[in-house]
């Protein structure tokens, strides 16, 4: 049984690509194998920053062989027929056989593939594999036609058994397959020649290339803590970068440097993003003072003076940043107080949100008016949302987001705190973005909520308005974050606003109406009900993750007041709740029959059933029991319903599954007495009524 | 090659470099461009099957880029230094790499590493894969295969390299401020600084970049060129005069060129919105399409003789 060593060297693989080119490869060409009969017991996948690794165990030596027998035309069938039986099966007419069937007699060919050599299938596969590999963006280069992720260089591909190694015969593109490899680009440069994956992985080591990236994280991160300990600090956790920069490096090298003084005032966001972005460097925090005061950097070797001269070298690179930010930095600074932001908010009018919705100067007003309105609802003061709407992009235009514009927002709630304006103003500033995602925190400071709503529904209405709606896996503005934003603004502060009927999107279209000139698209008629069902259906599927079934929600979807988002989610809610009890299941049943039944009448009769019923025809105590119960619970619903207490109302229509059930195992609801049939039939409508009251029953499966 | 002292010796020593490494040491474009790229030895030649290799010193002008001469590390005019070779040579890493040592960086000592970073130039209508080159955590060159050029798959692949000349001497010699770095040696009996030979002119091209370029002549100018562009293209290919095959790609290209700078300019000028920014893209995109085509049915760019 032997094993698999697999190695494409090339030049430098963007360390985003690594993880998942190794696993491809993994994927690719155990799964060619596999499928030509070559299974194996374990399998190893590994990335550097020049090489993706594919270490196979326990492979079979051949593939196995194989007996198939097949079925032929009839004897004395035409020659071109038993020809063409011959050529499909690969066989000669003398190793047909003759069989008896029940319509006459018949060829049969026995079909014998022998296995194969597991090289021979190997190499197939690899090239195969090597051919079509799955990179997010591939290349050519010099005069060829092969296409990977960088040139690629050399292949390293052998079978390793007891007594040695044998390299598996292939070449593509005039690669041709060896058992070389190189190690660390300047600390070990030239061949390795290897016999199998431990010396692979041991000779590699002593060409200062780890292999694992697992391992090179693990050391940086090892080494960078620990230096962070010794000076009383510690390093700023982010594993999207440790990873990144374990794609960075085969020989990890970490090194800490301070940051200038002059920039230890910089906020320490800015200290992050900058060191992350633009030098793949780790932030290291004093504890006691929260202040980001050192870096770690890692670099991809060792050198003779220790690291001095690239840790020197990268320090001046970090000041020459740093000067940047800071010089970014006291500008904005000095424009938020002498200036209050105003010249970033009148900047505003030439920075382009959309070519068909105006300027970002004409959303802010948008969105401040609307951030007015729905301030009461939110229990904010609309003084405050719309004074914090009017500043919540004016950092756009400054100069430090216009470097960083990850830091929108952030930037924003320094600037209008140096300006004076109140806390929550400014803090509205910086969290009117979220949530961005299904997991990010949502805003629940009134002034937030309104200016964050506020700034969703502007965005959902215009484009909407402009028809330029998500389609399939097509979102480039965002709008299913948005509504998603919306929604769990609404439900995680409990805000009751009906959208069509308060007519919130049209305020916010009438606003873009007065804002720019002629929009061409759907009026607010057309798209409102439209932009709600999309709401609806992030709805669903935002309860669908809370364990709320499709259909119950469909059920509540089919009762008046569905804008009301806040309202509807609680009526799911109730009813998920009231369904998943004994009592609920039996009532949608009773409820079904009753439909049922009373649908086949009004069908039969062409007459609706639906008032009428009097107790004084009831002939028997269930029939009677089942007006005391309605008689008694339809006030309770009622005033529970008024109420909008879900949990009530559902409570008290539990209490008629007893007499519904009751009612239906001891009364034939179609007598021959057609009064009695009347009567009996405008009964069950009011169960019918009371049901379809609390929720849309008809819908929920079951 | 002793370790340079100022900025020419880097300029020299790059160019002594590739010059033994075969390339042509071309000399700059006659026109202003806004990269190195720019220069019909890289755009056009790029193009079609011939082999071709070159390496040219290109001043370059950003109008936005422009800091009065105040900036340590900032100028409106800026030098690069491009290398370009078709096919791409398989060594073309330990190539570049060899430069690095021959200007003074020491691999011994150093941290280089290879940063991917995409290329993409909406103007030329071309694109490649290739890295930012790291020297100790700062990019000193641009790394790129080119894939597309003017809407054309490159077949062969060219292998470019950019070094932008300053923010690299300025390391290689160990200067943070751009302006005091030595032009010539330092014990030249007439020693210039960065700033002693640019910073004057920074400071005139700055304002008028910024304020003083009249805005309709530019306006005027880019419809000029882009008109006078497509009028060349338009001519049919054989000379009516001399009865040759004449396919004016390059005249018609320095039309592109001269829209594309025009364009720089009226963005510096501050009158050209975000929308409309997009639309005089596509504009002089369209231009060196056209050209890249013509430049197809050249020799050069392997036309059957």
């Amino acid at each position: 049984m032997p094993d698999l060593l697999i190695e494409l060297f090339s030049e430098e693989i963007p360390a985003r690509m690594q993880k998942r080119a190794s696993e491809d490869l993994q994927r690719l060409v155990t799964d060619g194998l596999v499928e030509s009969g070559l299974t194996y017991a374990h399998a190893g996948a590994f990335a550097t920053p020049r090489r993706l690794t594919l270490a196979l165990e326990g492979l079979l030596d051949r593939s196995p062989d194989t007996v198939e027998e097949r079925k032929g035309p009839k004897v004395g069938a035409p020659d071109q027929a038993v020809d063409g039986f011959l050529r499909g099966a690969g066989v000669s007419r003398d190793d047909l056989e003759i069989r008896d069937d029940k319509k006459g007699q018949v060829y049969y060919a026995t079909i014998k593939r022998p296995g194969r050599a597991a090289a021979d299938i190997v190499a197939e596969v690899l090239e195969a594999t090597i051919r079509d590999f799955p990179w997010p963006k591939s290349m050519r280069w010099g005069a060829g036609g092969l296409r990977w992720v960088r040139p690629l260089h050399r292949i390293l591909c052998i079978l390793t058994r007891e007594d040695g190694a044998e390299i598996v015969p292939l070449t593509v593109d005039g690669i041709v397959a060896a058992d070389i490899t190189e190690g660390h680009r300047f600390m070990a440069p030239g061949e390795i020649r290897v016999t199998g994956f431990d010396d692979y992985v041991a000779k590699l080591k002593r060409a200062r290339v780890i292999l694992d990236p697992v391992e090179r994280a693990d050391a940086i991160w090892h080494d960078a803590t620990n230096a962070a300990f010794a000076n009383g600090l510690e390093v700023v956790e982010d594993a999207g970068l440790l990873q990144e920069v374990a794609g960075l490096v085969e020989w990890p090298v970490t090194l800490m440097g301070r940051i200038n003084d002059a920039y230890l005032g910089l906020p320490p966001e800015v200290l992050q993003t900058s060191m992350r972005e633009h030098q793949k460097f780790f932030s290291v925090r004093d504890p006691k003072t929260g202040q980001i005061v050192q870096f770690v950097t890692v670099a991809n070797r060792e050198t003779a003076d220790h690291g001095a001269t690239i840790l020197a070298g990268n320090q001046r690179v970090l000041s020459a940043r740093l000067a940047d930010g800071a010089f970014f930095w006291e500008n904005d600074l000095r424009v938020a107080r002498d200036a209050k932001m105003q010249p970033w908010i009148e900047n505003l009018a030439s920075v382009t949100f959309h070519a068909k919705l105006g300027s970002e100067a004409e959303r802010v007003a948008r969105i401040a008016a609307l951030a007015r309105e729905l301030a009461p609802a939110v229990g904010a003061d609309p003084d405050a949302a719309e004074q914090a709407a009017r500043l919540a992009k004016a950092d756009l235009t400054s100069e430090m987001v216009y470097e960083f514009p990850e830091l929108q927002g952030i930037m924003g709630r320094y600037y209008a705190l140096e300006a004076g304006f109140p806390a929550e103003v400014a803090d509205a500033v910086a969290e009117h973005y979220a949530p961005l995602g299904p997991s990010d925190t949502v805003p629940t400071a009134p002034v937030s909520v309104a200016v964050s709503l506020a700034e969703k529904i502007d965005k959902l209405t215009g484009f909407w308005a402009i028809d330029e709606k998500p389609t399939g896996s097509k979102d480039p503005f965002a709008l299913r974050r948005a509504a998603l934003g919306v929604i769990r603004l609404l439900l995680v502060n409990d805000i009751r606003i009906k959208l069509l009927e308060d007519r919130i999107f049209s305020k916010a279209d009438m606003l873009i109406a007065e804002n720019e000139d002629g929009i061409s698209g759907p009026n607010f008629d057309v798209y409102g009900p439209d932009l709600l069902a999309f709401l609806h259906d992030r709805l669903k599927v935002h309860l669908r993750d809370e364990g709320i079934r499709h259909d119950v929600i469909d059920a509540c979807l089919a009762m008046p007041g569905n804008d009301d988002l806040t309202l509807l989610v609680k009526r799911a809610r109730a009813l998920s709740d009231f369904l998943k009890t004994d009592d609920g299941e039996n009532l949608l049943q009773g409820f079904k029959r009753a439909n049922n039944i009373l649908a086949q009448a009004e069908e039969k009769d062409g007459v609706e059933y639906s008032y009428g019923a009097d107790v004084k025809y009831a002939d028997s105590d269930e029939e009677r029991a089942l007006f005391a119960a309605l008689d008694a619970e339809g006030p309770n619903i009622d005033a529970a319903m008024q109420a909008e207490d879900f949990g009530a109302a559902m409570a008290a229509l539990a209490k008629l599954r007893a007499p519904i059930d009751a009612f239906f195992e001891a009364v034939q609801v179609n007598s021959d007495v057609q009064i009695v049939r009347r009567n009996r039939l405008n009964l069950l409508n009011r169960i019918r009524q009371l049901c379809l009251d609390v929720a849309d029953l008809t819908r929920v499966d079951g | 090659m002793a370790q340079p002292r100022c900025f020419q010796d880097i300029i020299l020593a790059l160019q002594k470099y590739w010059a033994d490494a075969g390339c042509a040491v071309l000399q700059p474009y006659d026109m202003e461009v806004g990269a190195g790229t720019f220069h019909p030895a890289t755009t056009l030649r790029a193009l079609g099957p011939t082999p071709w290799s070159a390496a040219y010193v290109q001043p370059s002008r950003r109008p936005t880029d422009g800091r009065y001469g105040d900036s340590p590390n900032r100028w409106q005019h800026y030098y690069q230094f491009q290398v370009i070779i078709k096919p791409s040579p398989p060594d073309l890493q330990e190539l570049y790499l060899g430069s690095l040592e021959a200007i003074g960086i020491n691999a011994e000592l150093h941290d280089i590493r290879f940063v991917e970073d995409d290329w993409e130039s909406p103007t030329l209508g071309a694109w490649g894969l290739g890295w930012e080159v790291w020297c100790d955590g700062m990019e000193v060159s641009q790394f790129t295969y080119f894939q597309q050029v003017g809407g054309h798959d490159c077949h062969p692949v060219s292998g470019e390299l950019t070094y932008g000349l300053e923010r690299l001497a300025m390391y290689v010699l160990g200067f943070d401020d751009g302006n005091a770095m030595p032009f010539n040696p330092p014990d030249a009996p007439i020693p210039l600084t960065y700033g002693d030979v640019f910073r004057e002119a920074e400071a005139q091209y700055a304002r008028w970049n910024f304020d003083t370029a009249d805005t309709a002549t530019l306006l005027q100018h880019f419809q000029d060129a882009e008109a006078e562009c497509a009028r060349i293209l338009d001519q049919p290919d054989t000379d009516p005069k001399t009865g040759r095959h004449i396919v004016m790609a390059q005249p018609a290209y320095d039309q592109a060129i001269k829209a594309s700078h025009v364009f720089n300019l009226l963005d510096a000028r501050g009158v050209i919105s975000v929308t409309e920014r997009q639309a005089f893209i596509g504009r002089v995109r369209a231009l060196t399409k056209m050209c890249a085509d013509a430049f197809l049915r050249t020799g050069a760019g392997g036309r059957a003789a």
